[in-house]
C-alpha cells in the first residue's frame, strides 16, 4: 500500500490501516514516516491529556473512569498506555487494557497498548506518532498513561495539552518524589483513592507545595499574574466520587489554554514541535550512526579497547563518528 | 542512546473469559512469552467480541484465548467470524486450558492454528508462535 493510501484510508476512518501504521511506527519502520507527512495536515484538533504517577496509583483506573465521562459528553476517544520492558528479554507484559475492558465494544474508543522498549521518560519513541495517528483519525480527546517511573516522566508534559499528576494518600515518599521534580509541570494533580485514610492530608500537602511553586499573582519580584494554578482534585476511580470535577478541572485548564487567542496553547504547541523536532534529529543521528558502522559490531570492538585501557573513549567515540562521516 | 538490534517484536494478545477462574495458565503463559522478548497485552474478555476489537485496536500477531470451563468451540466460531469482517482474519489464533480432544477437530474445521490442551508446556506454545510468525 502506498503512504497515501494508507493516509487516505485512515482520515476515512478505517481502524485496521489506523492500527498497522501505529505499528510500522512502533517497529521503527521508515516507511511509516512518508504516511505521517501525509496525515499531518489532519493533526492539531484533538486535546492530548498525559496521565502520569506512580505505578499502582490507579492511573489506569482513572483513565477508564475519565473515558467513562467523556464518552456521555460524546466525545470520542484515543487512549495510548505505556507499560514497561523487560531490560533482560526485551518483552513486555501490557495489563493496562484490561481496567479498559469496558470500553472494548464502543467504536468511538481506541485504545493501544506500548512497550517502552528501552526508551526512558515514561513514554516510547513512538507515542507521539501514535497519537498523532490517533488525532487524524479524528478522536476529540486523546489520553496518555506513562508508565509511572516515579521521578523523571517529564516526558509527557512536553507532548500533553494537559499533564495530570496522580498520586495516593499514605504514600509519602510519593510525595517526595513529586517535590523532587514533577511538580513545576502538572497541570492537575489529583489525589486517587480518595476511598482510603489519609486523602485530605494528602491533598492538603500538596495544596501547600503547590502553593510554594506556583504564584496566581506573580512572585513578589515580577508580579506578572500566572495563567494557570494548578488545581488538586480528590478522586475514587473505582465509584466514580470526584470524577465530574476532574472534568471540569480538566475542562478549566483547557479554557486557560484557549483563552485570550490561545496564547498559551501556542505557546506549549511550540515547545511541543520544538522538542519533537529536536527528538527526530536524535533518532536520524543515531539511525544513520548505527547503519554505517554496520549495527554495532565496530562499537563492541571499539569498547573492548577502551575497556583494555588502549583507548580513551572521547577519542573512541570521536574516530567512530568520523568513520561514519558524521563529523 | 540504545543499541539497535531490530525494533521488532512479536505482539500476543492473551485473553481469557471474565466468567473463568482459571487464570494461573495465561499468567504462566505471559510471564513466559515476556522472557522469550515478545510483547503480551493481557485482557479480560465478557463477550469473544471484544477481543476481536483488542487485537485490531493492539495489531497484534497472535490471539491467544485460554478456556478451562467450556465454551471454547462455539467462541473460536464467533471469534473468526468477526475477525474476517473486521479485515483482521490474517491473524493466528491460537487457544489452550481444558480442551477435550474431542473438540479438536472441531476447532481445527474453523481455522484454530494452535490447540494446547491441558499437559501442554509454554515452550511448546512459544516455539509454534516463534516458527509460525517469523515465517
Ligand atoms: C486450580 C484449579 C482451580 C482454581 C483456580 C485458581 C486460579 N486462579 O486459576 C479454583 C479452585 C478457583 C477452581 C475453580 C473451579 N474449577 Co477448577 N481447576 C483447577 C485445576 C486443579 C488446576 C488448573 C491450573 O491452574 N493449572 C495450571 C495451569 C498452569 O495449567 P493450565 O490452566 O492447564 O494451562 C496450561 C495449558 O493448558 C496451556 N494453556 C492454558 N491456557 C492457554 C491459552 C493459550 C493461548 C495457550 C497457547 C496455552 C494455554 O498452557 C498452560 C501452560 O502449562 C484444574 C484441574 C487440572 N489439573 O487442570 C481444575 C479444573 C480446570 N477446574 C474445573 C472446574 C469444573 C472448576 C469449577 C467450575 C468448580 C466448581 N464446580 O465450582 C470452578 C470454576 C468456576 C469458574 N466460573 O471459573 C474443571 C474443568 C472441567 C472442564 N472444563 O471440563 C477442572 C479441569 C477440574 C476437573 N477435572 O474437573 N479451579
Ligand atoms: N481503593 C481504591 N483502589 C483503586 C482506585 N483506583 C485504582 N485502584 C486500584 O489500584 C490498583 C492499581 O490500579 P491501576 O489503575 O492498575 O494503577 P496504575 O499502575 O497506576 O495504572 C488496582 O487494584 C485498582 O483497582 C481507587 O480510587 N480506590
Ligand atoms: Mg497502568
Amino acid at each position: 500500500m502506498t503512504p497515501e493510501e494508507i493516509a487516505q484510508r485512515i482520515v476515512s476512518g478505517e481502524l485496521p490501516a489506523a492500527a498497522r501504521l501505529m505499528r510500522a511506527i512502533d517497529d521503527v519502520q521508515p516507511e511509516a514516516v512518508d504516511a505521517l507527512k501525509l496525515l499531518f495536515p489532519h493533526t492539531g484538533r484533538a486535546r492530548v491529556i498525559g496521565i502520569t504517577g506512580s505505578p499502582g496509583v490507579g492511573k489506569s483506573t482513572l483513565t477508564d473512569a475519565v473515558v467513562t465521562r467523556l464518552r456521555k459528553k460524546k466525545l470520542t476517544v484515543g487512549v495510548v498506555a505505556v507499560d514497561p520492558t523487560s531490560p533482560f528479554s526485551g518483552g513486555a507484559i501490557l495489563g493496562d487494557r484490561i481496567r479498559m475492558q469496558r470500553h472494548a465494544n464502543d467504536d468511538d474508543v481506541f485504545i493501544r497498548s506500548l512497550a517502552t522498549r528501552g526508551h526512558f521518560g515514561g513514554l516510547t519513541c513512538s507515542t507521539r506518532g501514535v497519537v498523532a495517528v490517533m488525532d487524524a483519525m479524528g478522536k476529540d480527546v486523546i489520553l496518555v498513561e506513562t508508565v509511572g517511573v516515579g521521578q523523571d516522566e517529564v516526558d509527557i508534559a512536553r507532548m500533553a495539552d494537559t499533564t495530570i499528576i496522580v498520586t495516593v494518600p499514605g504514600m509519602g515518599d510519593d510525595v517526595q518524589a513529586i517535590k523532587a521534580g514533577i511538580l513545576e509541570v502538572g497541570d492537575i494533580f489529583v489525589v486517587n483513592k480518595m476511598d482510603r485514610d489519609g486523602a485530605g492530608i494528602t491533598a492538603g500537602h500538596l495544596k501547600a507545595m503547590l502553593s510554594l511553586t506556583f504564584h496566581p499573582h506573580g512572585t513578589e519580584c515580577d508580579q506578572v499574574a500566572q495563567p494557570w494554578y494548578p488545581p488538586v482534585v480528590s478522586c475514587c476511580s473505582l465509584d466514580g466520587r470526584g470524577m465530574d470535577e476532574l472534568l471540569q478541572a480538566m475542562d478549566d485548564h483547557y479554557e486557560a489554554l484557549t483563552v485570550d487567542g490561545g496564547k498559551l496553547l501556542t505557546k506549549r504547541r511550540i515547545e511541543r514541535a520544538e522538542k519533537e523536532i529536536l527528538d527526530l534529529f536524535q533518532l536520524r543521528i543515531n539511525q544513520m550512526f548505527f547503519a554505517r558502522l554496520g549495527n554495532g559490531g565496530r562499537i563492541e570492538a571499539v569498547a573492548k579497547d577502551v575497556a583494555s585501557m588502549r583507548i580513551d573513549p572521547y577519542t573512541a567515540c570521536e574516530e567512530l563518528m568520523k568513520s561514519a562521516k558524521i563529523i | 542512546m540504545e543499541k539497535q538490534v531490530s525494533p521488532k517484536r512479536i505482539k500476543v494478545l492473551l485473553s481469557k473469559s471474565r466468567m473463568d477462574v482459571h487464570d494461573r495458565g495465561v499468567r504462566y503463559l505471559a510471564r513466559c512469552m515476556l522472557e522469550s522478548g515478545m510483547e503480551v497485552i493481557l485482557s479480560r474478555h465478557g463477550l469473544i467480541d471484544e477481543v476481536a476489537n483488542a487485537a485490531l485496536q493492539e495489531d497484534v500477531d497472535v490471539i491467544g484465548i485460554s478456556f478451562s470451563v467450556g465454551g471454547h468451540v462455539a467462541a473460536s466460531e464467533r471469534l473468526r467470524k468477526l475477525m474476517q469482517e473486521k479485515g483482521i482474519g490474517d491473524k493466528l489464533v491460537i487457544v489452550g486450558g481444558i480442551i477435550p480432544d474431542d473438540d479438536i477437530p472441531a476447532l481445527k474445521k474453523l481455522d484454530i492454528d494452535g490447540i494446547f490442551g491441558a499437559g501442554s508446556s509454554a515452550a511448546e506454545a512459544i516455539e509454534f508462535i516463534n516458527a509460525r510468525v517469523n515465517a
